[in-house]
């Protein structure tokens, strides 16, 4: 144990995700060595991010106004949704620079272990944006996990009878990859979604 | 095949082991508690990724150090591979095939294939169903190693399902409040998926199994059977002929008993509510088969994994642990016969003279975490 304030800064970065109490102790013990502008500007962030950043009143991507920066763009087609689980999705996605639509976050996955049903997601609110007709696809880019295969089931089955396109991101080989080190689940999965080659 | 060397590191009460084996017989032997089973055990953690005595790793780490390793270096049509394995309790295991560390633990899973017989075997007849369909699904993956995702995927969709079932059932008690079941067809359609294929592959061994249980039985104990295996499927109806069938089956079953499940709160039909029926003539042998007839039967559904496996190409090692010393000497003879001619059987004993003459081969003596070659080889 250390004294009264290095002990609280420890605890405080111990409780943050993917951190152990060695890391903790060392992210401390470098704060401290470290130049007091760099640390403030370390806590000015910290201090932004939570009085500055909301989730966007349409997707629940991050946002810092009333929209996020996807949801402001007249640019991006209003007739495709993705939907994703998290707003780290939507970046991945973002990376790719191949989806010109817009993004709905459901802020997780259907899971009953950990206690979250549909209620708890964001669902409510992607139905009122299919309300209007705008949207002719509807892409499920939830996990391919069992959690998130289930809540892609159940929105398909949801959004269906809407009478709009509902497809899902398929699953197979990465690319630059070798066929022999893919798993057999995963080859599996690609052989079921292979395709004709058009030439 | 066979395992041409062991090498433990911490691995339950050893701090370091070597031992060097061949093709053969070999019996460890030494008092209780010494540490015999704790080998046998570590070679059987390089075929199935799991021990036979425990569920979790943790007790295999020998106290007070961090991780396990084991090492065995498996022969098989003159090629020798070296499998790897880093047992970290909490933390993910690690392997190594041939000194390169690309591969994920399961990808060892095949290279080495054990038929265990074990005092435990018992509760194969006289046990719980749980217990028959250990045995079957462990049988599977040995066959093929895909099937033990197939399993995990099984278990967390019922873990989910069951979730769902019981908060229902908790709302319901609460007040008459309607819970929201709204998931609850999505979780049946993926239940019904991974569970009808589960399902098609212990039908297809149960089939594959029968004529040489029936075989093994009658050589174990002659004029004793006949021995029939008989499915006990939790879902009404004709065996299914194909998954698809199987799907359709366990989709209807579901739909059949929701309400049930959900005044009970958890999932009623299914493969984990399935049972493997032992009969001997005409009367099942758990409840009616005496003492003797059930070890019959338990050594006879493992002499059928044995011959199974070895039809498949690749002939398992035969793990005989303390097995003998449970066995009156007209089985114990049997047996010993029986497996004597196996590519390498494993033997461990308290007393030399439980291991049957038969069996003469290589001997090690155990005491206090000391393996000694004491003759032959």
């Amino acid at each position: 144990m250390y004294e009264g304030v290095v002990q609280d800064l420890i605890d405080e970065l111990g409780r943050l995700p993917g951190v152990g109490p060695k890391s903790a102790q060392r992210i401390a013990f470098h704060i401290l060595q470290a130049d007091p502008v760099d640390v403030r500007r370390l806590a000015h962030a910290l201090q932004q991010v939570k009085e500055k950043v909301r989730f966007c009143a349409v997707c629940g991507n991050v946002a810092e106004a009333e929209l996020c920066r996807v949801c402001q763009d007249p640019r991006r087609d209003p007739a495709l949704i993705c939907v994703v689980e998290e707003p780290k999705d939507v970046v991945a996605i973002e990376r790719t620079r191949e989806f010109r639509g817009r993004y709905h976050v459901l802020g997780g996955a259907i899971s009953p272990i950990e206690g979250v049903g549909p209620d708890d997601l964001r669902i409510r609110e992607l139905l009122g944006r299919l309300a209007d007709g705008t949207v002719t696809e509807l892409i499920l880019a939830t996990d391919p996990n069992l959690e998130g295969e289930a809540t892609a089931t159940y929105l398909a089955r949801l959004c269906k009878p809407m009478g709009l396109k509902v497809t899902r991101l398929a699953s197979g080989l990465p690319v630059g990859g070798d066929l022999e080190y893919a798993d057999e689940v995963t080859l599996g999965r690609a052989f079921e979604g292979r395709r004709l080659l058009d030439v | 095949m066979h395992v041409a060397h062991l090498s433990l590191a911490d691995f339950r009460s050893y701090a370091r082991a070597e031992v060097s084996l061949d093709p053969g017989v070999t019996a460890f032997v030494g008092p209780n508690g010494q540490g015999k089973t704790n080998l046998v055990e570590a070679v059987g953690y390089l075929a199935t990724l799991g021990s036979h005595r425990v569920a979790a790793d943790a007790p295999l780490v020998r106290l007070g150090a961090e991780r396990a390793v084991v090492r065995g270096s498996v022969v098989q049509d003159g090629r020798s591979t070296l499998i790897e394995l880093e047992i970290n309790p909490g933390r993910a295991n690690r392997a190594r095939i041939n000194r390169s560390s690309n591969v994920r633990p399961r990808d060892v899973l095949g290279l080495l294939r054990t038929v265990l017989f074990a005092p435990e075997d018992l509760a194969l007849v006289k046990g719980d169903p749980g217990e028959r369909r250990r045995f079957l699904d462990e049988l599977l993956t040995a066959r093929t190693p895909r099937l033990a995702g197939v399993r995990q995927d099984y278990e967390r969709v019922l873990k989910q399902r069951n979730a769902l079932l019981r908060t229902a059932a908790m709302a319901r008690r609460a007040g008459g409040g309607r819970a929201d079941l709204s998931t609850l067809d999505v979780w049946d359609g993926h239940l019904a998926r991974a569970g009808a294929e589960l399902t098609a592959f212990r039908l297809q061994l149960v089939a594959a199994l029968q004529p040489l249980v029936e075989k093994a039985y009658e050589q174990l104990a002659p004029g004793g059977g006949p021995t029939a295996l008989e499915y006990r499927s939790s879902v009404e109806g004709p065996v299914p002929a194909s998954r698809e069938e199987a799907y359709e089956a366990l989709g209807a079953a579901l739909a059949a008993s929701r309400r049930q499940e959900v005044e009970r709160g958890v999932t009623l039909v299914g493969p984990h509510r399935d049972d493997l029926l032992l009969k001997l003539g005409p009367l099942p042998a758990k409840g009616y088969a005496s003492h003797g007839e059930s070890w019959s039967y338990a050594l006879a559904l493992r002499l059928a994994s044995y011959e199974l496996l070895r039809a498949d190409g690749g002939e398992p090692v035969l793990v005989l642990d303390d097995v003998f010393a449970e066995l009156d000497s007209r089985r114990r003879d049997r047996l010993a016969e029986l497996v004597a001619p196996g590519e390498q059987v494993l033997v461990t004993a308290a007393v030399g003279e439980d291991v049957p003459r038969a069996l003469a081969g290589a001997r090690f003596a155990v005491a206090d975490g000391d393996v000694r070659r004491v003759t032959g080889g």
